[in-house]
């Protein structure tokens, strides 16, 4: 997951990073009232999940209130790589001296840690790699060893940290480490980190990325969930434990297992091209033990989505045998009667693997209203993207 | 032959007991695994029942070992306790530990993993992968047994129900060993693990290889490949139709800007002169062009 900036930096500060969170509001006369309070100028930031604010116009310096609660209306309901803006954080405008990077990542390549730093800052770490790779060091570190005092001036040093800042910035990597650990960070990302005019070192901006498997030794992380901007199907698909992601296509998609899951939107995707360029609507694993209750709350989510034309279902009876799959489907369809909820889109059902054929004889013998069989991956797609453009 | 696992491996599983632990136990028993105990401390001493085979439970790894010679580990526990598992089975120095568990957080598997580097003794496979299996000798994990037999194909995969899929599409030439390794974004055993494994394995004469989206595995395999391996190798990557930024499942399987894609992937691999399939049965046919040449 995601933090907005005010959620990164309010984390920073809970562990003891010099930072300013400010303040988080969501219309114009409140940024007003919120710079008021600050006094002074302010910065009037966009809290959306994507980089490059700054040059879609989601950051704006406001001299007055007056001004804050003008650049606030500029910025709301601000487009920025698809991300809505709907918060805004409001900020001191802060006297600064000098910007840097700095970041703490887990490097699947070595799989370890990597710091990335660097003294050029304020933009973005790509671009710099781009113009200048040596101005940006790469520091590999010990999971078993972590970051001390130590490490943290080894970092400071490679990253080519001016020396006066050193001494200050030292404390700071350190404490930083420590968000990536005890938070659970998959990603810590400070751009820029400033020098301010008075020698303090600062995270004026944060990035952080938790993982969602630590969520079990973090309670306080379901704040951080930002229900109304997901999708509504994908927060009703996360309500019933499914593992969901809404897409832009017509075919409504249900697989076992992710990476066959993955493959199924492809070759429907391949298939489709053939009938016009459709597209999967939807990421749907129900997992390794499809039950009915998981394939009835499936087909659920899938016919509500107004886009999906035909639906796929594209199962591998491995652990879970096709003849439990099928039955599965049959109480499915008969539980979203019960709901009141006719599978009102046609259905086509591939399944293979173990106990296939008597998977598909309970199909056949049950008789569904708008079942097609067809018992080869690609055949299957072929025929649901051909549905789906009708 | 085989890679990691033969029938000459003896396994425990940790979490033998509890409801995933003993329904697989008695998968991987009924497979012919040779299944010489469970850990449990709370069961010490007892013995579980499997379809009429009686397994020990022991308090601990190095108990397990120490009675029973063992040198696999298959675990099951909860992702809450996982680490404290592999870190067991890590000082007890066994050396294939197999992690079935899925959403184990990505700390706890950096900091596994570098113990079982720091001791140089254990090899890791997972987290959140199906396992390993070697078809009529041994079953080390989740992977059906009926799927395929013995062959002398190898596949490496990081998806389970793919592995499946590929296997049961070349159920009739079958596999030296099939290895999932999971999609997290830390995992013990790599694309280019396996494939050095299979390049010098004399029982395994052509490798197919399917990867996801998501970080640059597959493009360092891609430049192993070029250097290291001699066998035919087939690939297959899923996630073309991934959007940017989504998690699709696996938590590893993210496009984040222009890396990790699955076009960049296909790309690399092409360049080295390994055949992409399109899709899974389409790289299954390739494989079968390629089985059928080498047996002529």
């Amino acid at each position: 997951m995601d933090l907005m900036e005010f959620q990164a930096k309010t984390v920073f500060a809970k562990h003891g990073v010099r930072t300013t969170v400010g303040a988080v509001v969501t219309s114009p006369e409140e940024a007003r009232a919120a710079a008021e309070k600050i006094g002074g100028r302010v910065v009037v930031k966009a809290q959306v999940k994507t980089g490059g604010r700054g040059k879609a116009g989601g950051v704006k310096l406001a001299s007055s209130p007056d001004e804050a609660e003008e650049k606030a209306r500029e910025i709301l309901g601000l487009d920025i790589k698809g991300h809505v803006v709907k918060i805004l954080n409001i900020v001191p405008a802060a006297a600064i001296a000098e910007e840097y990077y700095f970041s703490f990542l887990v490097d699947r390549a070595n799989r370890n840690y990597l710091c990335i730093a660097s003294a050029a800052g304020g933009m973005e770490i790509e671009e710099i790699a781009h113009t200048d790779p040596t101005a940006i060091a790469q520091i590999s570190i010990d999971p078993a060893k972590g970051v001390d005092e130590a490490k943290a001036r080894e970092i400071a040093v490679a990253a080519k940290y001016p020396a006066d800042v050193i001494d200050a910035v030292v404390p700071e990597i350190v404490k930083l480490y420590d968000v990536f650990i005890a938070e659970d960070a998959s990603l810590v990302e400070v751009n820029p980190l400033v020098k301010l005019e008075d020698g303090n070192v600062e995270a004026l901006d944060g990035k952080v990325t938790l993982d969602e498997n630590a969520d079990f030794r973090h309670p306080d992380h379901a704040e951080f969930e930002d229900v109304s901007a997901a999708d509504p199907l994908e927060a009703a698909a996360k309500a019933k434990g499914l593992n969901y992601v809404k897409l832009d296509g017509s075919v409504g998609i249900i697989g076992n297992g992710a990476g066959l899951v993955m493959s199924t939107l492809d070759v429907v995707a391949y298939a489709g091209e053939e009938f016009g360029g459709v597209k999967p609507a939807n990421f749907l694993d129900i997992g390794g033990g499809a039950s009915a209750e998981v394939m009835a709350n499936g087909l659920e989510i899938i016919i509500s989505d107004p886009q999906v034309q035909s639906v796929f279902v594209n199962v591998f009876g491995g652990i879970t045998a096709c003849d439990a799959v099928a039955n599965g489907i049959v109480q499915a369809f008969e539980l979203l009667a019960s709901r009141g909820e006719a599978v009102s889109k046609p259905l086509v059902v591939r399944l293979d693997g173990n106990n296939a054929e008597e998977g598909r004889r309970i199909l056949d013998e049950a008789g569904l209203a708008g079942l097609e069989r067809v018992d080869t991956m690609d055949g299957a797609a072929k025929r649901a993207a051909e549905l789906a453009a009708k | 032959m085989s890679i990691f696992l033969t029938k000459d491996s003896k396994v425990i599983v940790q979490g033998m007991t509890g409801s995933e632990g003993t329904k697989h136990t008695t998968r991987m028993l009924a497979s012919g695994t040779n299944i010489v105990g469970g850990v449990n401390p709370r069961k010490a001493g007892q013995s579980q029942d499997f379809d009429g085979k009686s397994v020990a439970v022991f308090g601990t790894v190095a108990d397990a070992v120490k009675e029973t010679g063992a040198n696999v580990s298959v675990i099951f526990v909860p992702p809450k306790f996982t680490k404290d598992a592999v870190l067991e089975a890590v000082e007890a120095e066994v050396p294939l530990v197999v992690v079935i568990t899925e959403g184990v957080p990505v700390h706890d598997t950096a900091a596994f993993f570098a113990a079982a580097q720091a001791s140089g003794k254990t090899r890791i496979i997972g987290p959140n992968c199906p396992g390993i299996i070697t078809p009529g000798e041994s079953n080390a994990g989740i992977i059906p047994a009926s799927i395929a037999g013995q062959g002398r194909i190898g596949l490496v995969s990081k998806s389970g129900t793919l592995t499946y899929q590929m296997m049961y599409e070349l159920q009739d030439f079958g596999f030296s060993s099939a290895i999932g390794i999971g999609g997290d974004p830390i995992i013990g055993t790599t694309h280019i693990d396996a494939l050095q494994a299979f390049q010098d394995d004399p029982d395994t004469d052509a490798i197919v290889m399917i990867g996801e989206i998501g970080g640059d595995a597959e493009e360092r395999a891609a430049a192993f490949i070029k250097e290291n391996v001699t066998k035919p190798v087939v690939g297959y990557v899923a996630g073309f139709t991934a959007p940017e930024g989504k998690t699709m499942g696996h938590a590893g399987a993210i496009v984040s800007g222009s890396s990790g894609t699955a076009a960049a992937k296909q790309e690399a691999l092409e360049a080295v002169g390994v055949k992409v399939g399109k899709t899974p049965s389409e790289t299954a046919n390739l494989m079968r062009e390629i089985m059928q040449g080498l047996s002529k």
